[in-house]
C-alpha cells in the first residue's frame, strides 16, 4: 500500500496581513501590463487601497485575536498582539508613503508600476519582520525590506546622487547582512536552533555563557545597529535619504526602523533575556552616542533631508532608552514612539516633497525663507511636524518623549532621562531653525511653489490627525502598545 | 458653572479657531474678533472673583476628570487664593493688550490674533491646572506662541531673542520634567498609588535628603529661569527688548509670573525640606538680584531695557517674599506679582504709545515731554511712582509687606532688600526727569500727540486698579490668606514630619 501523501494542514491565517499586500503588489503588476500605459494614477490607488485593507484586517484580527497569539509554519511565524501592533505602524508608514508618491513621482517624470509594487514589496518584507518567530525569518523580511528599498532609493535613475545612495546603501546593507547571518550562526552553533523561544529555554538553561552565543548576539547587534542606523553605524544614512526620491527617505525612516525595532525588541525579550549579558548597559552607550552624535551633526546641516536624517538617528537613540529602561512600560513606549515618529516623521518628509523651486525640489533651508506668507498652510502642517519632532505638547512627540523617559525614571536610569532631555534642547534649535525660515524672514529669489496634488493632502491629512490625536489622547493606543508587549515579558 | 474654568482656559482657543476662519483681508474683523473674544473671556471670568469663597483654602471651581487612566493623568482643574488673582490678572490684561497693539502691529494680524489668544489659553492653564502632566503641557505649549509673537513682530534682533528665549526656558523646563517623572514614580512606589494629581502629590511627605534635593534643584531651576533669578536672567533683557509692545506687556505682566507661581505652587508644598533648607540661598539671588537689576537699570540708556531689567529687580522681592516662608511675606509676593504685572504693564504700555509716535526708545532723544503732552506725562508719573513703591499706590502695599516678613526672617536680606527700592526711586524717577522735564530738546518732540480715547481705555483700568490696591489692598489680600496660611502650615508640618523621621531613624 502506498502511504497517502500527506499534505500538513496549513494555516494561513497568520499570514493573513501579509497575503492581502502580496495580492496587491501581484495584482499591480499585472495591471502595469494592461492600459492605460501612459498613466499609472490608478495603480497607486490600488495600491493604496491593498494597504488600507491591510489595516483593516490588522485591526480586526487585534480585536478577534484579543490577547492571544497565532502561530504558523512550525513556530516561523507568530501573529501575536506585538506584530499586530507594527502592522498598524508599518501598514501608516506604506499608506502615507504611497498617498505621497503618487502625484510626487509623475511630476519628476519617473512614473511607473514597479514603484508602488517595490513599496508594497518592501512593507511586506517589514511586517514579515515583524511577526517572525525565528532568526531566519527575520532575515528573510529584512533581506526582501531591503532588497525592495535598494531599487527604490536608486529609483531617480538620471540622478547622480541616487547612484550613489543606491549604491552605499545597498554595499553597507549587504555587509549587515553579513554580519547579521554570521551572527545567526553562530547563536545556531551555541543553541542548536534558530527558534527564537527554543534558543531563550536555551539561553536559560545555561547556555548563555557560552563565548560562541555572546559573540553571535553581538554580530545580530550589529546587524540591527545597520538596520535601525544608530551610531556607529549610521553612515550610510544621510547619503541614503538625500539621494532617494524623497517619500522613499519617509519610508526608509518610519517603516524599516519600525521593522527592525520590532524584529530587535523581539531577539532581545525572548531569546537573549536570561543571558549573563549586560546588554542594557551596551544599549545605554549606543542610545546616548546615537543621540548626541544625531542631534549635534544635524545642527550643522543645510540640507533638509539630511537633517531629518540626523534628526532620525537622534530620535533612534530617544526609542533605544525604551529598550535601555526595559518593562512592560519601555517596551511598550517604545512601540508607542514608533507610531508617533511614523506620523510625525512621513508628514514632514510629505510636506517636503510637495514643495519646489526652480524646478527641483525645495530641500535647501534657503528655500523656505517667508514660507509662511505664501503658503501658510504648509507652512503651519510643517511646523506642527516640527514641534513633534521637538517634543511640544499637545503633539505626538511630546508623549512619546514622555513614555520614554518616564519607563526610564521608573527603571532608574534617572541620568539617561537627563541625557535625552538635554539631547531634546539641542535639537529644538535646529528644528526652530525652520520655523525661524518659514515665518520670520522675507522670501528671496525665485519663489517656491506648492505642486497641487490631492492624494499628498489626503496623506498630510492622515499624519495630522495621528500627531494631533496621539498628542491629545494617547491613552488607547499606549495601553494597546502596552498590551502588545506583555506576553512576550512573561 | 461646573465647567466655568474650562470655559475661561479655552474660550480664547475657540475664538484663535474663528479667526483662523476669516479671510485674510478682513483685518478689521479680525481685530474685533479678538478684542471681543478677550473681553468675553474677562467676562466669563469674573464670577471666578464675585463667587469666590475667601475664607476658604480650598480649591475652587474644581473640575476632575480621569484623561490618561493607565497613568493617572486627569485633568483637573481648580483655583485657590494663590492661583484665583493671575487667572483674572491674565483675563483682564489681555483686552488691554489686544487694544494697544491695534495700530502697531502693522502686519499679519491674522496670525498675531491667533497666536495671542493660543497665549492667552495656555497662561490661563498653567495657572487653573491642578496635574501636573496637564500643567507640564500648558507650560510647554506656551512657549510656541510667545516664540512666534518675538520672532515675527519684534525688533531687528528679534530671531537671536526668541530663540534664546525657547531654548533657555526648554532646557529648564525639560529637566522639571525629569523631576516630574521621579516624583510620579516616588510617591507610586511608596503609596502605591500612582498619580500626577497635585493635591494628592502635595499630601505625600518626600523623605528628605539627596533625591527631595535634587527634585527641588530641577523645579527651581525651570521657574527661575522663568522669574529670571540672578544669574538665569540674560534672556530676560533680549526678549523684553526685541518683542513688541504686546508681547513684552505680557512677558512681564503673566509670563514671568509662572516662574513665582511655580515656586509658590509647586517647589514649596511638594519639596518643603529642600525649601527650607535652601531658603537663605534664595534670599542671596534674589537680593543680588534686586540690587543688581537696579544698578543695571540705572545706566541703561534705553527706556524699554531699563524697564526689562527692573522686572529682575522688583521680581526678587517677589522670591524674596515667597521663601520667608511667612503670612506677610507670602501675601506680599502674591499682590506684588499682581502689582508688578499691572506697573510694569502699563510702563511697557507707555514706552510702546511714545515709540510708535517716535520711533526711538532712547532716554537721550526726548526732554520736556511735559510741555508737550501733559496727558501722557502724567499718567506716566503716577506709573512710575507706583513702580518705585510710593505710599498709596498699589506697589508700596506689596514691597512693604515682603520687607515686614523678609525682616523676621533674615534681617541683612531685609536690609539690603530695601535699599533696592531706593535705587528704585533713582533709575525711574532719573529717567521720568530726563524725559519729561525740561526744555523740549528735540525738534521731533515737538509735534508729538497726547494720549488718543483709544489709549486712555487702555491706560484707565490699569490706573483705577492700580490707585484700589494702594489704597485698599484688603479686597485682594484677603481672599488669598486662608491659602496662604494653609500653604505656610502644610509646609511647616511637612518638613517637622520629614525632620522626625530622620531623627527617629
Amino acid at each position: 500500500m502506498n502511504p497517502a501523501l500527506v499534505l500538513p494542514a496549513v494555516d494561513l491565517r497568520p499570514l493573513l496581513p501579509l497575503l492581502v499586500l502580496a495580492v496587491t503588489a501581484g495584482l499591480v503588476l499585472l495591471l502595469d501590463l494592461v492600459p492605460p500605459r501612459e498613466r499609472k494614477d490608478h495603480l497607486g490607488f490600488v495600491s493604496a487601497l491593498g494597504v488600507v485593507g491591510t489595516l483593516i484586517v490588522t485591526y480586526w484580527m487585534t480585536f478577534s485575536v484579543g490577547g492571544g497569539e497565532l502561530r504558523g509554519f512550525r513556530g516561523m511565524v507568530v501573529l501575536d498582539p506585538y506584530a499586530l501592533f507594527f502592522n498598524i505602524v508599518i501598514g501608516y508608514a506604506t499608506g502615507i508613503v504611497l498617498l505621497l508618491s503618487m502625484d510626487y513621482i509623475r511630476r519628476e517624470r519617473q512614473e511607473a508600476g514597479e514603484f508602488y509594487a517595490l513599496v508594497l514589496f518592501s512593507a511586506l518584507g517589514m511586517m514579515l519582520m515583524a511577526s517572525a518567530g525565528d532568526l531566519i525569518m527575520v532575515f528573510l523580511g529584512l533581506e526582501t525590506m531591503s532588497i525592495a528599498l535598494y531599487v527604490l532609493t536608486g529609483f531617480f535613475r538620471s540622478r547622480i546622487e541616487a547612484g550613489e545612495a543606491s549604491m552605499k546603501y545597498f554595499l553597507i546593507g549587504a555587509f549587515a547582512s553579513g554580519f547579521f547571518l554570521y551572527g545567526i550562526a553562530l547563536i545556531f552553533g551555541a543553541t542548536g536552533s534558530t527558534n527564537l523561544d527554543r534558543i531563550g529555554n536555551a539561553v536559560a538553561a545555561g547556555a548563555g555563557r557560552d563565548p560562541m552565543l555572546v559573540i553571535g548576539f553581538g554580530l545580530l547587534l550589529v546587524g540591527f545597529g545597520f538596520k535601525i542606523s544608530s551610531v556607529p553605524f549610521h553612515m550610510w544614512a544621510p547619503d541614503a535619504y538625500e539621494g532617494a526620491p524623497t517619500s522613499v527617505a519617509a519610508l526608509i525612516a518610519t517603516g524599516s526602523k519600525a521593522a527592525a525595532f520590532a524584529a530587535l525588541l523581539r531577539v532581545l525579550l525572548t531569546a537573549v533575556r536570561g543571558a549573563p549579558l549586560d546588554w542594557p548597559f551596551l544599549v545605554w552607550g549606543l542610545s546616548v552616542l546615537t543621540m548626541t552624535v544625531g542631534n549635534v551633526v544635524a545642527l550643522a546641516q543645510q540640507n533638509l533631508k539630511r537633517m531629518l536624517a540626523y534628526s532620525s538617528i537622534a530620535h533612534v537613540g530617544y526609542m533605544l532608552v525604551g529598550v535601555v529602561a526595559g518593562g512592560s512600560l519601555g517596551s511598550g513606549s517604545v512601540l508607542f514612539y514608533l507610531l508617533a515618529y511614523t506620523f510625525t516623521t512621513a508628514g514632514a518628509f510629505g510636506v517636503l516633497l510637495l514643495l519646489e523651486r526652480d524646478g527641483r525640489e525645495a530641500v535647501q533651508l534657503a528655500d523656505y525663507g517667508g514660507l509662511a506668507a505664501r503658503h501658510p498652510l504648509a507652512a503651519l502642517a510643517l511646523s506642527i511636524f516640527l514641534l513633534s519632532l521637538i517634543g511640544i505638547p499637545p503633539t505626538a512627540g511630546f508623549v512619546g518623549k514622555f513614555y520614554l523617559f518616564a519607563a526610564a525614571v521608573k527603571s532608574g536610569y534617572v541620568w539617561l532621562a537627563v541625557i535625552g532631555v538635554l539631547n531634546s534642547a539641542v535639537a529644538a534649535y535646529y528644528y526652530l531653525r525652520l520655523i525661524v525660515f518659514m515665518y520670520m524672514r522675507e522670501p528671496e529669489g525665485a519663489p517656491t511653489v506648492l505642486a497641487p496634488s490631492l492624494s499628498g493632502a489626503l496623506a498630510l491629512v492622515v499624519a495630522l490627525w495621528g500627531v494631533v490625536q496621539l498628542g491629545v489622547m494617547p491613552g488607547p493606543l499606549f495601553d494597546l502598545a502596552q498590551a502588545a508587549v506583555v506576553p512576550l515579558l512573561r | 458653572m461646573g465647567y466655568l474654568l474650562t470655559l475661561v482656559t479655552f474660550l480664547p482657543a475657540a475664538g484663535a479657531l474663528l479667526v483662523l476662519l476669516l479671510p485674510r483681508r478682513q483685518e478689521p474683523a479680525t481685530k474685533r474678533l479678538a478684542l471681543g473674544t478677550t473681553l468675553v473671556t474677562f467676562a466669563v471670568s469674573l464670577p471666578l472673583y464675585f463667587r469666590f469663597d475667601p475664607t476658604s483654602a480650598d480649591y475652587q471651581f474644581v473640575e476632575q476628570k480621569a484623561w490618561i487612566p493607565s497613568l493617572g493623568v486627569g485633568y483637573h482643574l481648580g483655583v485657590d487664593g494663590i492661583s484665583v488673582l493671575l487667572v483674572l490678572l491674565t483675563t483682564f490684561l489681555m483686552p488691554l493688550v489686544i487694544l494697544s497693539s491695534w495700530t502697531s502691529v502693522e502686519s499679519r494680524w491674522k496670525e498675531f490674533a491667533i497666536t495671542m489668544l493660543l497665549l492667552e489659553a495656555g497662561m490661563i492653564g498653567v495657572f487653573v491646572s491642578l496635574d501636573l502632566f496637564l500643567f507640564y503641557v500648558f507650560w510647554e505649549a506656551m512657549l510656541i506662541p510667545m516664540y512666534l509673537i518675538i520672532g515675527i513682530w519684534g525688533g531687528h534682533n528679534r530671531v537671536y531673542a526668541a530663540v534664546k528665549f525657547v531654548l533657555y526656558t526648554l532646557a529648564g523646563s525639560l529637566l522639571m520634567l525629569v523631576a516630574i517623572l521621579a516624583l510620579y514614580f516616588q510617591h507610586g512606589a511608596a503609596t502605591g498609588v500612582y498619580t500626577f494629581d497635585l493635591p494628592v502629590l502635595a499630601r505625600y511627605v518626600l523623605p528628605g535628603g539627596r533625591a527631595q534635593d535634587l527634585m527641588f534643584f530641577a523645579f527651581a531651576l525651570a521657574f527661575a529661569i522663568k522669574v529670571p533669578m540672578f544669574p538665569f536672567h540674560t534672556w530676560l533683557p533680549d526678549a523684553h527688548v526685541e518683542a513688541p509692545t504686546a508681547g513684552s506687556v505680557i512677558l512681564a505682566g503673566v509670563l514671568l509670573k509662572m516662574g513665582t507661581y511655580g515656586f509658590l505652587r509647586f517647589c514649596l508644598p511638594l519639596f518643603p525640606d529642600a525649601s527650607l533648607t535652601y531658603a537663605p540661598w534664595m534670599f542671596v539671588l534674589s537680593v543680588i538680584g534686586i540690587l543688581y537689576g537696579a544698578w543695571v537699570c540705572t545706566v541703561q540708556p534705553d527706556i524699554k531695557k531699563l524697564v526689562a531689567y527692573s522686572s529682575v529687580s522688583h521680581l526678587g522681592f517677589v522670591v524674596l517674599g515667597l521663601f520667608t516662608l511667612t503670612p506677610q511675606g507670602l501675601v506680599g509676593g502674591l499682590i506684588q506679582m499682581v502689582n508688578h504685572g499691572l506697573s510694569t504693564g502699563a510702563l511697557f504700555l507707555m514706552v510702546g504709545m511714545i515709540y510708535e509716535r517716535r520711533h526711538t526708545r532712547l532716554i537721550a532723544d526726548f526732554g520736556g515731554l511735559w510741555k508737550v503732552v501733559p496727558a501722557f506725562s502724567a499718567v506716566f508719573l503716577i506709573v512710575c511712582l507706583s513702580s518705585v513703591g510710593l505710599p498709596g499706590l498699589n506697589g508700596f502695599v506689596g514691597e512693604f509687606l515682603i520687607l515686614l516678613g523678609a525682616f523676621q526672617v533674615d534681617r541683612l536680606a531685609a536690609v539690603l532688600a530695601t535699599s533696592g527700592i531706593i535705587f528704585a526711586a533713582v533709575y525711574l524717577l532719573w529717567m521720568y526727569q530726563r524725559v519729561c522735564f525740561g526744555e523740549v530738546t528735540h525738534e521731533a518732540n515737538r509735534r508729538l500727540t497726547d494720549l488718543s480715547p483709544r489709549e486712555w481705555a487702555v491706560l484707565l483700568p490699569v490706573l483705577l486698579f492700580i490707585v484700589w490696591i494702594g489704597v485698599y489692598p484688603t479686597t485682594f489680600t484677603a481672599m488669598t490668606e486662608p491659602s496662604v496660611q494653609s500653604l505656610i502650615s502644610q509646609v511647616q508640618s511637612k518638613a517637622r514630619a520629614t525632620t522626625a523621621a530622620l531623627m527617629t531613624r
